[in-house]
């Protein structure tokens, strides 16, 4: 990996912006694998669906980025990468607004693609952020983690056993 | 003086989100703590309707120290950051 860029903040970001930022970065680029995350009106926690009108995010100032860098060099040591993207915003977030972008450039999109899946699936499990979701009659509650979540330690190490 | 952070559903439930605590050298992990932070704040519960050993001894209830995550295990000296959350839900 020759460049690492992490940013949590509380204002938008642009994906072009950093899109563009990332191709300018080298010549080798083949690949530039991005995600991004946004407020979903329903909330899937709970049976009865709620309908969403915020969320508010917290993180672990200090904490937060360090779990991020060591997702990133995780994912650098396991595929020839170019440059990481990881951006989470916190604080208050209307529906649709735009939560989390992570971008991955490489020579080849295997190495960008799998890398980026797996830079999200170990940010949702292991860096230090937490969402409430707000609804309609104002009523708060802290989203609960998903257990699908939590086994993607097993899922990275069983497809790292077949590679 | 160990500083401890409070995040999240655990912060709101004890209406706190850090404080100061001097840790007597027989406070050396961190259930230690907790049991010295459930006694320190007994009058909290009965003055906010709080019960903080029902908050801080829920299986759920993560811990880091220094910014890493630890056991309830783990040791602990007076110097150290330690932070009580639930599981993370970002992303």
């Amino acid at each position: 990996m020759r460049s690492l860029k992490i940013s949590i903040q509380e204002q938008d970001f642009s994906i072009e912006d950093e899109c563009t930022a990332m191709r300018a970065q080298h010549k080798d680029i083949g690949a530039l694998a991005t995600f991004t995350g946004l407020v979903r009106e329903m909330d899937d926690e709970s049976s009865a669906e709620q309908e969403v009108s915020s969320l508010y995010v917290e993180h672990y100032p200090g904490m937060t980025e360090k779990n991020l860098e060591e997702i990133a060099e995780q994912a650098n040591q396991q595929w020839p990468l170019l440059d990481i993207t990881i951006i989470h915003r916190i604080g208050e977030l209307k529906v649709s607004e735009q939560i989390v972008f992570v971008g991955v450039s490489s020579m080849h999109r295997e190495a960008a693609f799998a890398a980026c899946t797996f830079i999200m699936d170990f940010l949702k499990t292991k860096a230090a952020f937490w969402k409430k979701s707000n609804n309609s009659d104002n009523a708060g509650h802290w989203v609960e983690a998903k257990e699908s979540d939590s086994d993607v330690s097993e899922k990275w190490a069983e497809a790292k056993q077949k590679r | 003086m160990a500083t401890i952070h409070y995040f999240a559903s655990i912060r709101e439930k004890l209406g706190l989100s850090a404080e100061q605590v001097e840790l007597p050298s027989q406070v050396d992990t961190v259930s230690a703590l907790v049991e010295l932070l459930i006694k320190q704040h007994e009058k909290d519960d009965k003055e906010f309707n709080s019960s903080w050993g029902d908050v801080l001894n829920n299986t759920a209830v993560l811990v880091a120290v220094n910014q890493t995550v630890a056991k309830f295990s783990s040791s602990i000296k007076d110097s150290d950051e330690i932070a009580f959350f639930p599981p993370v839900t970002g992303g």
